[in-house]
């Protein structure tokens, strides 16, 4: 077990050099002006390119470029082209992103799961038609829709929620995007969790069980239950890693500096270091959250060893 | 009349497909009394398991349906108890081992929680002390090292030692009735032979009645006080163990002997009973084995022969039962 998992984490080592390495290539390929990008329209003098230039190391060659970041990126002293540090940002847009999957993930499992394990114990009845058919339309509507429909509704006809994120309400004001986050794989959870729990129903083991002479509930709530979560919390958990990624659309149309809103700034910008630093953290976070998956995985299922 | 501890009688279960109505037990009646062991025979489809299933009361309903009978527990119809009733018959009554043990174990709970769970939620035992009995019954089934194996999961185990623990899940609220479901069908040779000599040693030891279900006749020559053969839902012959071997009373019976392989039978081509079981969506009209009975008649065609009491607790469903007995055909 130990070995596997220092077997992993060096794994991991390797997939973030080398996604980081591949998204540097990426933004030099992409060519542009960082320097002017960065003043807008208006001229930049002769004098300020050259001292940006010099700062940023602009005209050393790919590699040389590629190792100034590295050492950058683990002294913790990269600095975007605005001049601005960009760990400060990355943490409290991290802090924002994760409050808003957090929202999200609770909103799958306390709805998605339930009305799953509904469905299934009630297959073919009136409420599994008409979720199946209502998740179809949820999986089919695109969060560009879906965010701004909620926001009109919600925010501006309802007045439930606060429109947009404010600093004032940090926490109320994301909860509407962390429901439209939240919406988009609850239908999936559900789904996965009706499969799931009527495949273990019709099991043998619950034939077992129910001839022992146990109560239904603890036959369905206890044997069939456990069972069904091994690929719900597979899901659950590579789907809080996608989170974390960050809902480009969602905050932008929230208006939330989250992971997603920021990197599409930054993109915007042509602000290489800015992009670079946010994506490898997102590789961090997809290697941490697939090895926790993964040794959830044989918590659950004792047939699961990892040597 | 003597009251029997179990009792089925006259049961008829149907079971609605897409492709229409499945009639797959058509009165069905046999009895159990305490202590002895009444085997069930018959091949795939003729409804010896489903029979089980509904006296254990876990039939799939649907689609499975009880149209018509009555299974009398110590005289208490099963079938019109509550629910709740039911459950508590369930275990503690009566109790049944499962075909394959792999999957009729639950993976993912170790098999000291899979025997002590009854002990623990319907007799309110302490979790340590439930888990010591647990280890008590691993001993009974004769699972060695079992106070070190009482952690382990089902997978960890041999087909043959995963079937015991089968067992002693089973007998954990010490039923008066086991339903054994072809306990060794899923087995090799030998071990089906160890865990037959297991069965009978507790039914004995334990004074439980058994209901033996299985397709092999082989197995159960030694352990069975009498034989009910099925087919095609229907009860086609009930004898005493050694008169049944000895001198079937129904052709369907007299097929199934012949095709146990024999030693002292060597170098000839093993009997078998041509063709298959039927349709019982479409099933023959009169005698339901006639399309392969080779003693066939034209009343077998067209008359569905009644069970005929034959003396000494033996009946037979077959027009010719005594002129098969008396060797005339």
């Amino acid at each position: 077990m130990f070995r596997y998992i220092v077997r992993r984490l060096l794994q991991g080592v390797l997939t973030f050099f080398g996604a980081t390495f591949v998204v540097y290539c990426l933004m030099f390929a992409g060519g542009g002006d960082p320097i002017q990008a960065l003043a807008g329209e208006k001229p930049v003098t002769a004098q300020q390119r050259a001292a940006l230039t010099e700062q940023f190391h602009l005209d050393d060659n790919f590699f040389a470029r590629y190792l100034y970041f590295l050492k950058d990126f683990f002294t913790g002293n990269l600095k975007s082209y605005t001049g601005r540090d960009v760990f400060e940002n990355v943490g409290s847009a991290l802090q924002l992103t994760g409050k808003i999957a957090l929202i999200a993930i609770i909103f799958t499992i306390v709805v998605g799961v339930t009305l799953g394990i509904v469905a299934a114990l009630r297959r073919g009845g009136i409420f599994d038609t008409s979720s199946l058919i209502l998740t179809l339309v949820v999986i089919g509507i695109p969060s560009i829709v879906l965010a701004p429909l909620a926001q009109y509704l919600f925010g501006i006809q309802w007045k439930i929620f606060p429109v947009n994120y404010t600093f004032e309400k940090p926490f109320v004001s994301l909860i509407l995007p962390g429901l439209v986050l939240g919406t988009l794989s609850l239908a999936t959870a559900m789904r996965l969790t009706r499969a799931s729990f009527f495949d273990n129903l019709r099991a043998d083991y619950v034939r077992t069980a129910t001839s022992k002479g146990l109560t239904r509930f603890r036959v369905v709530g206890v044997h069939v239950l456990r069972n069904s979560l091994i690929p719900i919390i597979t899901f659950l958990g590579v789907e809080l890693g996608n989170l974390m990624g960050g809902a480009i659309i969602t905050e932008g149309v929230f208006n939330i500096p989250g992971i997603g809103g920021q990197l599409y700034k930054a993109i915007g910008l042509d602000d290489g270091p800015t992009v670079i630093t946010f994506v490898s953290l997102l590789v961090v976070i997809y290697i941490v959250a697939n090895l926790v998956v993964d040794l959830l995985y044989a918590v659950l299922d004792p047939r699961i060893r990892y040597e | 009349m003597n009251e029997h501890l179990l009792e089925v009688d006259n049961l008829f279960i149907e079971f609605h497909t897409r492709d229409g109505v499945s009639k797959v037990i058509n009165g069905v009646s046999y009895h159990l009394n305490a202590g002895e062991t009444l085997a069930v025979l018959g091949e795939s489809g003729s409804g010896k398991s489903v029979t089980a299933q509904a006296i254990m009361g876990i039939l799939d309903m649907p689609p499975g349906k009880i149209t018509r009978g009555r299974i009398l527990y110590r005289g208490r119809d099963l079938l019109t108890m509550s629910k709740e009733e039911r459950r508590k018959v369930r275990g503690e009554e009566i109790a049944m081992v499962f075909q394959d043990a792999l999957s009729s174990l639950n993976p993912v709970f170790t098999v000291g929680n899979q025997i002590s769970e009854t002990l623990r939620k319907r007799k309110g035992m302490s979790k340590a002390d439930a888990m010591k009995r647990a280890v008590e019954l691993m001993d009974q089934v004769k699972i060695p090292g079992a106070k070190e194996r009482v952690k382990d999961y089902p997978h960890q185990f041999s087909g043959g030692m995963r079937q015991r623990v089968m067992i002693a899940m089973s007998l954990a609220m010490d039923p008066k009735v086991l339903i054994a479901d072809e306990p060794t069908t899923a087995l090799d040779v030998t071990v089906q032979a160890q865990i037959m000599d297991l069965l009978a040693e507790l039914r004995r030891d334990l004074n439980m009645a058994m209901i033996l279900i299985t397709h092999d006749l082989g197995v159960v020559a030694d352990v069975a006080d009498r034989i009910a053969v099925m087919y095609a839902g229907r009860i086609v012959e009930h004898a005493d163990v050694h008169a049944l071997y000895k001198n079937p009373a129904h052709p369907y019976t007299k097929g199934l002997l012949e095709s146990i392989p024999r030693l002292d039978a060597k170098g000839t081509e093993l009997a078998t009973i041509k063709g298959l079981p039927p349709n019982l969506l479409r099933p023959p009209t009169g005698c339901a084995f006639h399309p392969r009975c080779k003693y066939a008649q034209d009343i077998c065609v067209t008359t569905t022969p009644p069970l005929l009491d034959l003396g000494g607790g033996r009946t037979s469903a077959c027009h010719f039962a005594k002129e098969l007995l008396d060797g005339r055909i």
